[in-house]
């Protein structure tokens, strides 16, 4: 996820109007557009599905009656030792190459990836928001050094570090969390600095000032409240940047350790199988794509849904059209606008 | 009623003999100059903008100074030195008899309870995204005076002294139009009952309906609290309205001070005559009779103001004296004590330059 | 001037941070026990005595300042140690690695940076049309996809088929040019395909926003008041401005292609740089993870300035400064 293009995205939330009609809060009006839009519906039911079948991933795995790490030779292989098909002998989606049961193995592997995709986008925001906050509110000698920290975190090759880890302490949970989370944190902390480097100079930051309140109560009450749309709609994009990174690393070995199952070690299991058992790269590439595409579309709605400004400009184009239409003799405008989804649109 | 007395000596002359109990606000000899960096790799000083260059004024226990002059001429930056926010180059503020120049933070806290500001933008000087009762509850927070039930009480109180209706505390700033959300500002600025409340063109955004509104909410609060205020704008008419004595203030250096009546009705300074004269009179038959005074030349920059008199390139009086040397802020002939100016060649009595004398009619 | 005073500030910064990259490895590896490191030196068969001869001749147990600037010293005079098991030098991995690491970075670069920016700013220039919101579509896509799926999808369904029908241009592994172009593209095409598909979907994403941001200025608005075309307007003026956050958020990916390159390695069977380096850290082989490391940061600093001289050619206010 690039990080300039979504700062972007974060300046057109943060300078949309403040809208109130009758008492309701931006996150009130914010979440009524969001129901409107189709695709973040869509996205949020996919990501409360994939997160219940994580929780739930035991659960389907006593009523399939396979295990994760269990392995069946006899009915899950083949003669020659390759794993089966979708369907057979009560392997819903087929096997791994050891005859493991694929659906359960990826069910669990959502329960990697989910788990480590929101809790180091957690910890990252929550220190890319301080530090950002810090850096862009005493600016100075401070916002020189932190700048600088941030930019050579982000500039930083991550996949190397990881590597370098890996090779010293053998590839563990927490290294994987560690490494993405310090992979995060700097694309949040760059956003949060830029904004809070122009609020501080906003009127209202002057009045904080003159009543006598110190910087820390000016940044975390008065700087803040105005972050949280950006930040929101910059941690949903960065989930799933942060389980696609986690897929990665497995795949390259350097992740989940074996035996635990993740969607990126199945993927490189599947790499000396491709030829003869698709099952075995289609379904965890299914698996990681629904997922990482939900988060997407759902934190570029959530964007659009702070962003009044899109849906005039899209009133008005439907309006243009309608007139034009009506004027050639067709029928009266078309939804299209509202097909293609939130992430058409002015950025 | 003279208000206030205010000096202009830039010289190391001694101010003169106050009853210091009458004054709440002294400045002495304020200067704030705003470095200006060079573009390139060694940050270089190239320059100074001369935002206050050497003003004194006072302001009187639950008195009004009005402060006037133009876009650019340091008048707002002299209210923020006042108020603490910007560090000064050089002199002395002293409120209540302490001296709060440059203060640190902490040491400041004090007399921040005791001075105020209310700022010019309603849209800009509230927070979006924090409710109205939040914002006026600030200062409470702030300084800890109050807090819970007892804080949310106090607020109400406020909203309902200054107009507003105490139920929408929970509403934003948005809700509001732009005369209410100067009313929050000034409940905000009330909240701890301050003896100053520096108003930095309070209403300059308002409808003119809604000017007199606030002005006249402004007034009453002041007799009630005895407040003191320094009323910042750049139209007289306002002012005029509203102060005891009045400034005027031309590129960072003050051009007449006096009590309201003298200032208006005498003018001294030939730049606050063309003021007076490029400002709408109410009556039309007064504005008929009125000559404009067409000021030419552009405003200086204040990096490079002109020497001497720093009005000489635009003045329609100025002669060779006035590029030369530097008129100090002086009692002129016939005038009272109180009302001074600084010029050389001062409005005389009749002159025809501003304001009718009735004799005079194209 | 200012350009030479520019670029030996940048080099003098970058040869400090390879410094600082050559020494935190260093003491990462450090970390190590002695008597492993010596028994992987000395191989399987070691016998305790060896052992003891491969820990005195090396100075495995010399303080540490010692081995660091043995380390340094090394390093300075372009010896970047032996694989551990081969006895090959380090130097010479990355001496064969490095033309195959090259033809992917280079064609994947070229690839993204030419489709993102066409796509972008064909987009912004058609803002809401058919080809917008394709091209929205297809964005999405694209950043939702990790590297490593869209190169197992890609032999799933483009490799595997074309072979079984006898079509073998697309292959797998690596067909060094001096074999000849057209092999050497058809072994590529697939793996820069799969590095360029996600930087260019991110590209596109960022060229059209930053051209659409441009394009509302005023600036822009004289141009075409002054009676230049549209395309002029845009190739002329508009782009240059639009380009400068594209080049700044370039400096940032080269880390990121750090990272696609290796797995790109790792799927398509391309014995380069990662390939090697992964292949490094299953096995223990820590003078070739370190040689790797190094030319990485390297490759990240020198990548860097180049950006930097983009940029300043792009903005002159840069460069006035």
């Amino acid at each position: 996820m690039s990080v300039t293009e979504l700062e972007f995205q974060a300046h057109a939330v943060e300078s949309a109007p403040a809208e109130a009609i009758e008492g309701r809060s931006q996150w009130q009006l914010t979440w009524r557009r969001l129901l409107h839009d189709r695709m973040a519906i869509a996205s949020m039911i996919v990501i409360a599905l994939m997160v219940l079948i994580a929780i739930f991933a035991p659960v389907i795995a006593s009523i399939v009656g396979h295990g994760p790490e269990q392995a069946f030779p006899n009915t899950g292989t083949t003669v020659s030792g390759t794993p089966v098909g979708p369907g057979t002998n009560g392997f819903v989606l087929g096997t791994d190459y050891i005859g493991r049961d694929l659906l359960v193995r990826v069910v669990y592997g959502a329960r990697i990836s989910l788990f480590v995709g929101i809790l180091t986008t957690a910890i990252a925001t929550v220190a890319g928001v301080s530090i950002g906050l810090i850096a862009g509110y005493f600016g100075g000698f401070v916002d020189t050094v932190l700048a600088r920290f941030i930019d050579s975190a982000l500039a930083f090759p991550f996949i190397v570090l990881a590597l370098a880890l890996a090779a010293v302490f053998s590839p563990s949970l927490t290294i994987v969390i560690g490494v993405i989370t310090f992979f995060s944190w700097a694309g949040i902390s760059r956003i949060v600095r830029g904004q809070t480097l122009s609020l501080k100079e906003k009127e209202y930051i002057e009045a904080a000032r003159s009543l006598g309140a110190g910087p820390w109560r000016i940044m975390f009450i008065d700087i803040l409240p105005n972050l949280m749309g950006p930040v929101l709609v910059l941690a949903t994009l960065y989930i799933p940047t942060a389980v696609i990174f986690e897929a990665t690393l497995s795949f390259l070995g350097i992740g989940i350790p074996e035996p635990t199952p993740s969607w990126g070690s199945i993927l490189a299991e599947a790499q000396t199988y491709y030829q003869i058992a698709w099952w075995y790269v289609v379904f965890p590439a299914l698996a990681l794509l629904i997922t990482t595409l939900a988060f997407n579309l759902l934190g570029d709605g959530i964007r659009d849904a702070m962003d009044p400004r899109t849906e005039r400009i899209f009133a008005a184009a439907r309006a243009r059209k309608g007139r034009r239409k009506k004027k050639q003799g067709q029928a009266a405008a078309d939804g299209s606008a509202e097909l293609a989804g939130p992430s058409a649109g002015t950025r | 009623m003279s208000g206030t007395v205010a000096h202009g000596d830039a010289g190391a002359s001694a101010p003169l003999a106050e009853p210091d109990d009458s004054v709440l606000v002294r400045v002495d000899n304020l200067v704030k100059h705003f470095p200006v960096h060079s573009a390139g790799m060694i940050r270089r000083v190239a320059g100074q903008v001369q935002a206050v260059d050497g003003v004194s004024l006072t302001v009187r226990r639950g008195q009004t100074l009005g402060l006037v002059g133009e876009t650019g001429c340091g008048k707002s930056t002299l209210a923020r030195c006042i108020a603490g926010l910007v560090p000064v180059t050089s002199g002395q503020i002293t409120f209540d008899g302490h001296n709060i120049t440059n203060l640190s933070r902490p040491a400041m806290r004090p007399f921040r309870r005791e001075i105020q500001m209310i700022f010019q933008d309603p849209y800009g000087s509230l927070n979006p995204r924090r409710r109205v009762g939040s914002i006026i509850g600030d200062p409470f927070a702030v300084h800890k005076t109050a807090s819970g039930a007892a804080r949310k009480k106090a607020v109400q109180e406020l909203m309902e002294r200054v107009g507003l209706n105490p139920e929408h505390y929970n509403r934003f700033p948005a809700e509001f139009s732009g005369g209410q959300r100067q009313r929050i500002g000034v409940a905000r600025a009330l909240a701890l009952r301050p003896k100053l409340i520096i108003c930095d063109e309070p209403v300059s955004a308002l409808d003119v309906s809604i000017q007199a509104q606030v002005l006249n909410l402004l007034s009453d609060l002041q007799s009630e609290f005895g407040l003191s205020y320094l009323f910042i704008a750049h139209d007289l008419e306002v002012v005029r309205h509203v102060s005891d004595s009045v400034a005027v203030m031309y590129l960072g250096r003050l051009a007449e001070t006096g009590p309201g009546k003298q200032v208006y009705d005498q003018t001294r300074h030939p730049y606050t005559a063309a003021l007076l004269s490029a400002a709408p009179a109410a009556d039309p038959d007064a504005a008929a009779q009125r000559r404009r005074i067409i000021l030419t030349g552009d405003v200086p920059s204040p990096i490079n103001p002109p020497s001497g008199c720093r009005f000489h390139p635009r003045c329609p009086k100025a002669q060779h004296l006035c590029a030369q040397t530097e008129p100090q802020l002086e009692v002129k002939a016939g005038d009272p004590d109180t009302h001074r100016a600084a010029c050389h060649f001062p409005v005389q009595e009749g002159e025809m330059l501003a304001r009718v004398a009735g004799r005079e009619r194209r | 001037m200012g350009i030479v005073r520019f670029l030996i500030r940048r080099i003098f910064t970058g040869l400090i941070v390879l410094w600082i990259v050559a020494t935190g490895t260093f003491l990462l590896f450090f970390t190590r026990p002695v008597e492993v490191v010596a028994r992987q030196l000395a191989g399987r068969s070691a016998t305790p005595q060896t052992i003891e001869t491969v820990i005195r001749n090396l100075g495995l147990n010399d303080p540490i300042h010692t081995q660091y600037l043995r380390f340094l010293n090394q390093i300075v005079h372009g010896n970047l140690g032996f694989s551990y098991y081969s006895q090959v030098p380090v130097k010479t991995i990355l001496a064969q690695d490095l033309p195959i690491t090259a033809s992917v970075v280079i064609g994947g670069l070229v690839l993204w940076l030419a489709v993102g920016l066409t796509v972008g700013v064909i987009s912004a220039t058609k803002a809401r049309s058919t080809f917008d919101r394709v091209s929205t579509v297809g964005v999405l896509a694209g950043i939702s996809m990790p590297t490593f799926v869209l190169g197992e999808l890609l032999i799933l369904a483009v490799f595997v088929p074309l072979n079984q029908h006898g079509f073998h241009w697309i292959q797998t592994g690596y067909s060094g040019l001096s074999k000849g172009f057209i092999p050497w593209v058809g072994h590529m095409i697939l793996p820069w395909i799969t590095l360029a598909t996600v930087q260019a979907a991110v590209y596109t994403r960022l060229s059209r926003g930053s051209l659409l941001d441009t394009m509302g200025e005023d600036y822009i608005r004289t141009a075409r008041a002054k009676g230049l075309t549209e395309r002029r307007v845009i190739m002329r003026h508009g782009l240059r401005a639009a380009l400068t956050p594209v080049v700044s958020q370039l400096g940032i990916d080269v880390g990121a292609l750090l990272g696609g390159v290796i797995v790109v390695e790792q799927v398509f069977s391309l014995p380069g740089l990662g390939y090697d380096s992964v292949n490094a850290i299953a096995t223990g082989n820590l003078p070739v993870i370190i040689g790797f490391v190094i030319v990485a940061a390297a490759f990240v600093v020198v990548a860097n300035i180049i950006v930097d001289l983009a940029y300043a050619g792009l903005d002159p206010r840069v460069r006035i400064s």
